[in-house]
């Protein structure tokens, strides 16, 4: 049984590895290490609908250790930070990554890492359309937020007219599916053991991407270029499974936050052209504040988002003339205690999804978090038509360390 | 942002010379006292404060924060802060999170201006994303703890108007009582009164009224060293809220002035990498 399929790649991973070797040569701080380890309970308000999907109850274990070092008074750093979970049923969702293994090297006015990293690129908060480097952790949650570790090189240029990242980007990450047994899925399991590329490369292509951005008084602006590996599949029917695509793109994205008051206007757009298709997306909206409702402590955020696709229906995407509400609740007390909930409305097929995560800090280390999904569609062209009947409650209790 | 000192930072220099002409322009000092209304006196302490601690350049210091409620409860924030004097501007500041260990690694980068709202970013680790926020909700906790974000941003002349109450001996020490009221119609006060020693014009204690002018918290300061020969900083703060029995208070260790901090060490590429 394969429990754990761990995703790491590239000899990025060996320079890395000798850096840290390399590394108390100099004089460094003490390493400092930190983390998470929780337990996740998920109740589905109905049985698996598709052959093989398990029944109503799911537990599963993850851990996230982090261990961070910094030496040169602080000029160099390394993070190494790696992911497991543990899954009672889908054998996908039980999986490692190396979600950081990254040096990096300060100076005045620039800045370089080398290895395995994160960025994160957008403003706005239900679809993250320019945010195009990491690859999605699926299995993870159905919200698209969790990414595994991508290879890199950047270097990031501090100027007057703004913040310039470019990027080499070796080799590319898979996205992860749910399997058989798994829950959130379509009728037909994606082959991720018959994985298929437009460049000859294969998961070797070397990606490159490069990022503008700049704060100009109450706006904050970010242009940004991509070339290479598609991070979302195209998928086919072969049998009775789906073979994922991965084609090569290129991608000119805009991201802008203007902060004016209590009001947050926010918006991004993409356009995107791939052999198959080639198509522009945006999502705008805003989120509003009240700060200190009925004269207490808590504020009120209310958001609404709006996004479109000019692949319309025929599209693949979930989003291409949807609306999103939302509401987030914040009590500032000892506890961080937060509630979000929101509501995506497809303007086309009829479909929504509904979305709860409510947290609260217990002592001084334990989080205990809540959330709740619900799918629901008539129309089987929409993607949420294949996972109706997984509505679920989520409870997760964590340990920080 | 100050987080301690409630005048710390700069004003413009142009203000502060027409402020310094307006108050102190007469030659006849000796009549001056009292030829001056209750609000130009309060102006004139608070200038003189804050001009006492001008040139400090850069700073960093780590703070530990013991939120109290009725009961006893306790919980602790780790924060780690740094400072840099900007000329003809507000501080711009960054702060880490260490403990609670959920927050761990979160940073906060504010650019405080004289006029108009602050610039703040928020680092979320978990995403690694960059988010802007809205300034505007500085009457709002500041972690959960009794401190509002007011009360730990800078202190600007600017905004407030003032009115000299007095003198008063505060627990032995000789002070000068001054009413703030802030401009902003975003403060949460109607008005702060401000015990000032004489001897060095150091905040000793602030009474926070709130928006329907009840007695809400009252600030005080403890354990004042002095640093580079010149900047007082308490080693304490401890804030009281009348209206819930909850109390915060803000122990300082590790102060370090004139470290060599940049304008660099202040952008979203240092907020990111905040440790």
């Amino acid at each position: 049984m394969k429990l754990f399929k761990t995703r790491i790649a590239s000899p990025l991973v060996k320079v890395l590895a000798s850096a840290l070797v390399a590394a108390p040569v100099t004089a460094a701080d003490d390493p400092q290490i930190s983390g998470r380890i929780g337990y996740e309970a998920r109740v589905f308000a109905d049985d698996g609908i598709h052959a093989g999907q398990s029944g109503t109850g799911n537990s599963s274990l993850l851990v996230e250790p982090e261990l961070y070092w910094q030496w040169n008074n602080g000029d160099d750093m390394l993070v190494f930070k790696t992911f497991l979970r543990w899954d009672e049923h889908d054998s996908q969702r039980s999986h490692g990554d190396i979600r950081e293994l990254i040096w990096t090297h300060v100076a005045d006015g620039w800045e370089l890492t080398a290895g395995i990293g994160k960025v994160f690129w957008g403003v706005t908060e239900f679809q993250h359309l320019a945010d195009v480097i990491n690859q999605t952790d699926a299995v993870e949650d159905s919200d698209g937020e969790d990414k595994l570790g991508q290879q890199m090189i950047s270097l990031s240029l501090v100027r007057d007219w703004g913040i310039v990242d470019l990027y080499l980007l070796p080799g590319f990450r898979e996205r992860t599916f749910s399997g058989s047994d798994g829950r959130l899925r379509g009728p037909l399991v994606v082959d991720t053991d018959n994985v298929r590329y437009e460049s000859s490369a294969g998961d070797k292509h070397l990606d490159a991407a490069v990022r503008w951005s700049h704060s100009l008084g109450d706006y904050d602006l970010g242009l940004h270029g991509f070339h290479g590996t598609n991070r979302d599949p195209v998928l086919t029917r072969q049998g009775n499974v789906l073979v994922p695509l991965y084609e090569q793109m290129d991608q000119l994205g805009i991201d802008v936050q203007a902060t004016l008051g209590d009001w947050l206007w926010k918006f991004e757009s993409i356009y995107r052209d791939s052999s198959s298709d080639s198509f522009t997306a945006a999502q705008g909206g805003f989120e509003y504040t009240l700060v200190g409702i009925m004269d207490s402590a808590m504020d009120l955020g209310l958001l609404l988002e709006y996004g479109w696709d000019s692949r319309g229906e025929d599209g693949t995407t979930g989003v291409q003339d949807d609306l999103f509400l939302g509401s987030r609740l914040t009590l500032n007390d000892m506890q961080s205690t937060e509630l979000l909930a929101g509501i995506g409305q497809d303007l086309d097929h009829g479909g929504y999804s509904v979305l709860v995560e409510a947290s609260r800090r217990l002592g001084n280390s334990w989080k205990l978090s809540l959330d709740a999904r619900v799918f629901d569609s008539d129309d089987s062209l929409d993607p949420l038509f294949a996972i109706r009947e997984d509505d679920l409650v989520q409870l997760t209790l964590e340990r920080y360390f | 942002m100050l987080f301690n000192k409630s005048l710390t930072n700069p004003i413009k220099k142009p203000l502060l010379g027409l402020i310094a002409t307006a108050v102190l322009g007469t030659p006849l000092i000796a009549h001056q006292a009292q030829a001056m209304t209750p609000q130009e006196r309060g102006m004139e302490i608070s200038v003189e404060a804050k001009q006492r601690d001008i040139g400090w350049t850069d700073m960093a210091t780590v703070m530990t924060m013991t939120l109290r409620n009725k009961a006893g409860q306790e919980s602790v924030r780790e924060i780690r802060l740094k400072s840099l004097e900007q000329e003809k501007d507000g501080d711009k500041s960054l702060t880490v999170f260490d403990q609670p260990r959920d927050v761990k690694g979160t940073a906060f980068l504010s650019f405080s201006h004289i006029d108009g709202a602050d610039d703040q970013w928020l680092f979320l680790p978990a995403l690694k994303r960059v988010k802007r926020i809205s300034s505007r909700n500085k009457s709002g906790p500041f972690m959960g703890s009794e401190f509002a974000f007011e009360d730990l941003t800078s202190f600007e002349v600017a905004k407030y108007s003032y009115k000299y109450q007095g003198d008063e001996s505060l627990d032995g020490i000789d002070s000068f009582v001054v009413e703030q009221y802030p401009t902003d119609k975003y403060s949460g006060y109607t008005r702060r009164v401000v015990w000032l020693d004489k001897a060095h014009y150091r905040v000793q204690k602030v009474d926070f009224y709130d928006r329907k002018n009840s007695l809400l918290k009252t600030l005080s300061f403890a354990q004042y060293k002095q640093y580079l020969g010149q900047y007082w900083r308490a080693d304490r703060a401890t804030m009281t809220n009348h209206q819930t029995g909850k109390t915060t208070v803000l122990d300082y260790a590790d102060y370090r002035f004139k470290v060599g901090l940049k304008a660099s060490d202040f952008n979203k590429n240092s907020l990111k990498r905040a440790r």
